[in-house]
């Protein structure tokens, strides 16, 4: 039920957000989140953003997991 | 038709890196490891992606008290029920909680003998809902942890600041800390690790669970929902383990902070208040349960309606009470895939999309 799923930002209306989600567009209220900015990729959980996606920590973790894992270099 | 690509989440179900891990993880465990996935959603990917197959016959994945909709007391379901009965109300829930067996009914047959119950995603599709109907009540069943709460209690605010007087919440939601510790604690107990809630921990942050890696000696992962996710966590438990080095580990950065969501934390911390709270498999947990503070009292289901539900009754040969803790797992019941299916539940763990029986049934052993 914690099940969450990350959505870009397209649009903010107040403390609302139109998020794009795999093609489909929903509403969400940005009551629990500082500062959100169109193009930024938020975790929606219930109606609701819960966090901000932190876009350097998942690069770094698949950059990482490829050269770790898979034997590439590592950036 | 062209699969559409989820940034951040297509790219942690790569099968090659799945199996890359999965294989160092055969390769670095030497002894047998009990890791307890403690949320619902892992104990679905788990299943659903093999996941225990894949890393070995030394570890051994167990599934624990994270599924919110399985911990709630069957006391609590009858109350949430009988909340149906009272004319004029409606009642709004997430889907899971529909099918899940009271002592004599379910919201289901309620519904079905006429009774206003409606499925929503949201609080705020409830609080949506009250504007509406200014003449129903509307009584949203407030199930969830840390997670869900927030966004139950910025529902509750809105109320609150526009005035809206005839939207309550039936609160029964529960701290993760302290069924952990409740959990862990018993003498009975075998877990050697934890698998920890993805997205509770992106609201708590991780220092939550020092006491458990510090006073148990227990390491501690939290992990994404995606196998490469769960994969890595694993990965990370098992190189601590064979180090015999207990750990509080971060597998799932790119969401979890050590400090959390401190917004989303304050918001919570607003509105509710710590309370016991009766656990289906660990009984009354202390000061583990989310009670609604005076200053909403207005919103509170418990305080507006007058309910009261005869002795509340379990069926006695269900073991759900001991999967939730890990003792057990679906296989040792002699209900699964017999008597209690999804089509005909006999216990919680069958009924929500992530229980233990669910997953089990659904992916296979």
């Amino acid at each position: 039920m914690c099940w969450s799923i990350p959505g870009k930002i397209i649009e903010i209306n107040d403390n609302i957000a139109k998020i794009e989600l795999a093609g489909v567009t929903k509403e969400v209220g940005l009551d629990l989140i500082d500062d959100p900015k169109v193009g930024e990729y938020l975790l929606i959980h219930a109606g609701y953003a819960i966090q901000k996606v932190d876009e350097e920590s998942a690069k770094f973790t698949i950059d990482f997991l490829n050269g770790k894992i898979n034997g590439k270099e590592n950036d | 038709m062209v699969k559409r690509m989820i940034k951040y989440v297509d790219e942690y179900r790569d099968v090659d890196t799945c199996l890359s891990i999965a294989e160092k993880i055969r390769e670095i465990s030497t002894k047998p490891l009990n890791i307890m996935e403690v949320c619902g959603g892992h104990t679905m990917s788990i299943r659903k992606n093999g996941i225990q197959k894949l890393v070995g016959d030394n570890i051994n994945l167990l599934s624990g008290p994270g599924c919110p909709v399985c911990v709630t007391a069957i006391k609590d379901i009858d109350k949430a029920i009988a909340l149906s009965q009272i004319e004029d109300v409606i009642i709004c829930s997430f889907g899971d909680m529909i099918y899940v067996p009271g002592s004599k009914t379910t919201f289901a047959q309620a519904k079905a003998e006429g009774k206003d119950i409606r499925t929503v995603y949201s609080a705020s599709d409830a609080l949506k809902l009250a504007k509406e109907e200014p003449l129903k009540k509307v009584v949203f069943i407030g199930i969830g942890f840390e997670t869900t709460a927030p966004t139950i209690a910025a529902a509750i605010l809105q109320a609150y600041k526009e005035n809206i007087d005839n939207f309550s919440v039936l609160s029964l939601h529960k701290t993760m800390p302290q069924a952990l510790g409740a959990v862990l604690s018993d003498e009975s107990c075998i877990i050697d690790a934890l698998i920890c809630p993805g997205h509770v921990t992106t609201i708590t942050g991780t220092d939550m669970y020092e006491f458990i890696v510090k006073d148990l000696g227990i390491s501690c992962c939290v992990s994404g929902f995606e196998p490469v996710d769960l994969l890595r966590a694993i990965y990370m438990i098992t190189e601590m383990f064979e180090k015999n080095q207990p750990a509080l580990l971060n597998a799932y950065e790119r969401v979890v902070k050590p400090e959390g969501n401190i917004k989303a934390k304050g918001i919570l911390n607003d509105v509710f208040k710590p309370v016991d709270a009766d656990w289906r498999g660990c009984g009354i947990v202390p000061d583990s349960g989310l009670g609604i503070k005076d200053k909403y009292e207005k919103f509170d289901a418990d305080k507006i309606f007058d309910i009261n539900v005869p002795d509340s009754k379990e069926n006695s040969a269900c073991i759900c009470g001991d999967i939730l803790r890990g003792a057990k797992k679906p296989n040792d019941c002699t209900l699964f895939k017999t008597a209690c299916t999804p089509m005909n539940p006999q216990g919680a763990c069958m009924v929500s999309s992530e229980g233990t029986c669910a997953a089990w049934y659904k992916y296979g052993e």
